[in-house]
């Protein structure tokens, strides 16, 4: 029997590499397809074109390599705790994604748009107070 | 209109392959070991579970729809957007793995939800 002290800490520990690599992964995937520019894929060939422009970028690949890291955490943590719980409280994650595109990429982010983060990372709050497991080890 | 299509997929793809995954990895059991030779033993073990590879097909789809959207769209906003994929997650908990959702867990999805409705309004 594990005691729930122990596991809370293994998620929580693995849920803050979820948050640091997810957000990371998604600016520079954002920065790198910004750099590529709007994606027309009307034909095939444009599609061959749009993906070897995607396969050959540095900062699309450092980007693959924070969400490879986010997503071993994340299967990780999903081999013990509940997917509706893990789920939510991993949405810290948008809170740092507005912060990163906000500081690293330069976007403009409203005053309303930081807000809405607010209130999403609100909704983490509430739900990181419910038990990761409700169901039985099987 | 197309990157409506995008967020769909970006949203059911990626909620239906976390899902699956999800389910996968309860079936693999609680990884309790995590020396570099243990997680590879479970990698080879997950993959021997057929829902890992719907859900990863599904969370590929996913990716490429995401990427299409970021070349258009700013990073601030789609990514919030996508968020909307946590009602589709506590659905989802609910009737495919069987979780259950207390009120307090979907008070908190209501809550990310009405956040994510201000980030679009917030939109320039």
């Amino acid at each position: 029997m594990k005691s729930s002290a122990t596991l809370h800490l293994k998620t929580y520990l693995l849920i803050l590499l979820m948050v640091i690599f997810g957000p990371l992964g998604n600016v520079l995937l954002g920065k790198g397809m910004k750099r590529i520019g709007a994606a027309s894929i009307g034909t095939p060939a444009e599609a061959l074109d749009l993906l070897s422009r995607v396969l050959t970028s540095g900062t699309i690949w450092l980007g693959i390599g924070s969400l490879i890291t986010f997503f071993v955490a994340y299967m990780l943590v999903l081999s013990w705790a509940d997917y509706s719980y893990v789920q939510p409280a991993s949405s810290v994650a948008y809170a740092m994604v507005a912060l990163l595109a906000h500081f690293m990429l330069r976007e403009a982010v409203t005053p309303l748009r930081w807000m809405g983060v607010l209130v999403i990372c609100l909704g983490v709050l509430v739900v990181g107070h419910t038990p990761p497991r409700t169901t039985e080890p099987t | 209109m197309r990157e409506l299509i995008f967020y769909l997929l970006i949203i059911g793809a990626g909620t239906g392959g976390e899902l699956c995954v999800s389910r996968a990895m309860k079936a693999v059991g609680e990884v309790k070991d995590f020396r570099p030779a243990a997680l590879i033993g479970v990698a080879v073990r997950a993959l021997r579970v057929s829902w890992m590879w719907v859900g990863l097909t599904l969370m590929g789809t996913a990716f490429f729809a995401l990427l299409a959207v970021l070349s258009m769209e700013n990073v601030s906003l789609v990514v919030p957007v996508t968020a909307l994929s946590y009602a589709a997650g506590a659905l989802g908990g609910k009737f495919f793995l069987g979780e259950q959702v207390t009120r307090r867990r979907w008070t908190g999805v209501l809550l990310v939800c009405v956040g994510v409705a201000l980030v679009i309004m917030g939109r320039r």
